[in-house]
């Protein structure tokens, strides 16, 4: 007789058990999506519900559990994009705003350092001559005052700015360290940033997550396709408001130094010369919200935060009737002249908006501009009908090739087969319990990497068997033949599958994509393997041994 | 009434042949390098970026239609083929249009994109994009290097582990034999250019980890009997080891390729390149489980000093489990 003590039969029971009821979901599993989708969106409006949301909730009971299989976006459809964040646009802009704080510290130093003279320079440095070299050390100490301690753990003592001399020219940049810390940001909110805009559009777990040092990897399920979905996130919606020097029809004309020539987004052929820097950019908005101007056409609402209201207050009381221009990513929305001083910090974007634009300029206001430009190094677009035609096939295979391999293990172990396959079918809601639980996403090599799994799993059972019949070959009883064949496949088991899932956490480790897909299925699908190989088939066999007491056994 | 694939006991002899099938496996290996240095692999856009982008349409694939449509656009280097698949519908015609990667662009643009779908539109206004796949030069030389970098730590992990638990000749005699699976595995995707991308390099890293499993299958019988058979030379102990695990190593061989022949034919044409590389894989790795690895092991020769000879990492398990 084989002896397993009570506590290891119940918990193996309760393994298997909790294994199918975590499984079962996937087997409704449209069902259970509209009762979650259900849920979440009378979670999000406070516990109201809709009469259509009420009858979703009820498709599902709330007391089984409710965790899917995430189906990866080769077979559900989908965009995927992978984005590089130009983490180094960011020094540009901080730097060239430096300027003016760079002049007024130097102005009070006029006797020593004579005239100052910002010169043209690469984006992310800012050079300034100074007329009196002599007086190099002076400007440089004032420079540097302007830098910030940093505030990171590893840049301790050091401060955000680089101030260097070349000949009679100061040279200021931000120091490694700062720019270490930048790139961080950066990518920081331009995740954050994506996720605000991603959410508004209201998709079903879009995955955004940053790989590697300045990459993004953005995964949205159910969206048209890879071109929405830059569409989307891809503008940066830079809202700047800047004084305008002069308007042109000359694509071509010199807009002279710190001036940028820019067209007009609703006038073809027509150019504005602006001043490089803005009096107040989109991060002063606290606000954007569609609505419509005064002739009934879609505009956009903003309202600034209180530093950029007094700095537009201030502008535009000193310079009444000159135009300043309404840029939004490189292109002048509008030009308006000011007619009065405006204090209250908000305002009125008009254009030729449509209604569609302005909400969607008003959501990509609203979630912040992105604080670099992002350039796009792999984009996927896999349509819904292709998806489902995956799946479609990929449950065909499994299923066929899972009846194939029952006969098969039926026709060579008879009975013992029939235990074999029980442990099998256990196995397999195994794999889908785990994966449900943890989130995992399957991918179509993952279906496959289930399919390997059902042959490899076999195998385990196989290794025992054949141990048994070996056994009882030698003239053992039929508990002890059990009992020895069990303990002498071990080794083997265990040896065999520590290196398939050694293969698999490496190719979890390494891979990317598909091949992590596959590495989490077949990781998984090993570990359940032996588990329902060791116990499970053992369990069963004990059960059935001790209910019929064979005298005899045919393996 | 039971199946039986092997009579219950065999008394083959695996070393009969040793020289001609270890020197088959040596040309062979040979020969895939060859193959691969000729023929070059036909790398997927994972690996040589650009796009792809999969049509489908009720009406018939007219490849040169698609061809001349596409000509005006000036995209550089434009393959397309017909793609047929039992599981396609009478009237579902698919072709693959792979589209080079263009210089200066990371990625596609979604204006070029648009441009090659009015172009096919015109050709056939049924026509409709299912997927379209974008891969830029960058990150496509990135994945080639994750990919090699994953079949050498894989192969590398494997190495170790097998010294661990064995002894170091089984480690190389396991490593030669993954060695010669893989490379015979890429060697056939070089010889009839099947599509070589990223889901291909996660079959051989399965190819490694079912190949190793069949191996250790073997060594670990062949430890477990060394301390018993003192006196028996190492090839006939080889021998008798292999036929008594054959029954198991076809058993397994046949299961899965079981299982792997239901997706091949049932799984559609998307994940076919990868299932071949894996059906491919057990065939060869079944073969080098009993003809590569153990000959190695045969001409290194094992340290039969005492009974207790296995390395201590082996023994505390072997105790434990007899």
């Amino acid at each position: 007789m084989i002896h397993i003590p009570l506590w290891k039969r119940l918990l193996i029971w309760a393994i298997c058990a909790l294994g199918i009821l975590y499984a079962m979901p996937n087997m409704f599993y449209s069902r259970v999506e509209g009762h979650n989708d259900a849920a979440a969106a009378i979670a999000a409006a406070g516990g109201t519900a809709t009469p259509e949301q009420t009858a979703a909730l009820g498709q599902w009971p709330d007391w089984l559990p409710s965790d899917l299989v995430n189906l990866g976006l080769d077979l559900r459809g989908g965009a995927h994009l992978l984005a590089e964040v130009q983490v180094g646009d960011v020094y540009a802009s901080r730097i060239d705003a430096m300027w003016p704080d760079v002049r007024d510290a130097l102005r009070p130093l006029r006797d020593q350092v004579g005239n100052v003279r910002r010169q043209p320079s690469p984006p992310g440095v800012l050079r300034v001559a100074i007329e009196n070299p002599a007086g190099m050390q002076q400007a440089l100490t004032a420079v540097q005052a302007l830098a910030q301690p940093l505030v990171t753990l590893t840049g301790v003592g050091q401060t955000d700015l680089q101030v260097t001399a070349e000949g009679d020219t100061v040279v200021v940049q931000l120091s490694p360290a700062e720019r270490a810390a930048t790139d961080n940001r950066t990518i920081q909110q331009s995740l954050e940033i994506i996720r605000r805009r991603v959410d508004e559009v209201g998709t079903r777990e879009p995955t955004i997550q940053r790989q590697g040092e300045d990459r993004i990897l953005i995964q949205v399920p159910g969206i048209g396709s890879a071109a929405d979905l830059k569409a989307l996130i891809g503008t940066t919606a830079k809202l700047t408001f800047n004084p305008v020097v002069n308007r042109t029809t000359d694509a071509g004309a010199n807009p002279g130094p710190r001036n940028l020539l820019l067209p007009a987004a609703d006038e073809p052929g027509v150019y504005y010369i602006i001043e490089q820097t803005p009096v107040v950019t989109g991060e002063d908005l606290v606000d954007a919200q569609p609505a419509f101007d005064q002739n009934n056409r879609p505009a956009v609402n903003f309202r600034f935060d209180p530093a950029g209201a007094r700095a537009f207050g201030d502008y535009t009381a000193n310079n009444i009737g000159a135009p300043f221009a309404i840029v939004l990513d490189e292109e002048v929305i509008s030009a308006p002249v000011i007619q009065s001083h405006i204090p209250g910090g908000s305002g009125i974007i008009t254009g030729n908006f449509s209604v569609e634009e302005s909400t969607e300029l008003a959501i990509l206001l609203r979630a912040g501009a992105l604080p670099a430009e992002m350039t796009w190094l792999e984009e996927r677009t896999i349509g819904p009908e292709l998806g489902q035609d995956s799946i479609d096939a990929g449950s065909l295979a499994s299923v066929i090739g899972m009846v194939a391999v029952v006969f098969f293990m039926i026709a060579c172990y008879g009975w013992f087969g029939v235990m074999a396959n029980v442990a099998l079918a256990i196995n397999i809601a195994l794999i889908f319990a785990v994966l449900s639980v943890i989130g995992a996403t399957l991918t179509l090599p993952g279906i496959a990497g289930i399919v390997l799994t059902m042959g490899m799993a076999v195998d385990a059972n196989v290794l025992i068997f054949e141990r048994i019949r070996e056994e009882i070959r030698q003239g053992k009883g039929p508990s002890r033949a059990i009992e020895i064949g069990f303990e002498k496949a071990l080794s083997a088991i265990v040896d065999s599958n520590i290196t398939a899932i050694l293969t698999a956490v490496i190719m979890f480790w390494i891979g990317s994509g598909p091949v992590r897909g596959f590495a989490v299925t077949l990781g998984i699908g090993v570990l359940t393997s032996m588990f329902t190989a060791v116990y499970v088939t053992r369990l069963i066999i004990a059960t059935w041994l001790a209910f019929r007491r064979p005298k005899s056994i045919v393996v | 009434m039971r199946l039986r694939l092997v009579p219950e006991k065999t008394t083959i002899d695996f070393f009969r042949w040793q020289y001609v099938t270890f020197g088959a496996s040596l040309v062979a290996v040979v020969l895939s390098l060859l193959a691969v240095a000729v023929f070059g692999l036909n790398f997927g856009i994972d690996f040589r970026g650009g796009t792809t982008i999969r049509t489908e349409s009720t009406q018939a694939v007219d490849v040169g239609e698609y061809r001349t449509a596409m000509q005006t656009l000036g995209l550089g280097d434009v393959t397309i083929s017909e793609v047929f698949d039992p599981t396609f519908g009478p009237d579902q015609h698919v072709a693959m249009i792979r589209i080079e990667a263009q210089d200066g662009a990371e990625a596609i643009t979604p204006e070029v994109i648009g441009a090659i779908e009015t172009a096919l539109r015109a050709v056939d206004p049924a026509i409709t994009f299912p997927s379209v796949e974008s891969v830029g030069p960058k990150v496509s030389a990135e994945l080639i290097w994750s990919a090699l970098l994953a079949v050498a730590a894989g192969s590398a992990g494997i190495w170790i582990y097998v010294w661990l638990r064995f002894e170091w000749q089984f480690a190389v005699g396991t490593v030669a034999a993954l060695v010669h699976d893989v490379l015979l595995t890429v060697g056939i995707f070089a010889i009839f250019q099947i599509k070589f991308d990223l889901t291909i390099v996660a079959a051989l890293l399965t190819i490694l980890g079912y190949s190793v499993n069949d191996t250790v299958v073997i060594f670990d019988r062949l430890r477990e009997n060394l301390p018993k058979y003192k006196k028996m030379p190492l090839r006939d102990l080889m021998n008798l080891t292999t036929n008594e695990t054959l029954s198991r190593t076809i058993m397994t061989a046949l299961t899965t390729l079981i299982a792997l022949t239901s997706l091949l034919v049932f799984g559609g044409d998307v994940l076919r390149g990868f299932v071949f590389a894996m059906m491919f894989g057990v065939v060869v790795g079944t073969y080098s489980t009993l003809y590569v690895a153990k000959n190695i092991v045969l001409m290194l020769g094992v340290d039969r000093g005492g009974p207790k000879q296995d390395s201590p990492a082996g023994t505390r398990f072997a105790e434990a489990e007899n």
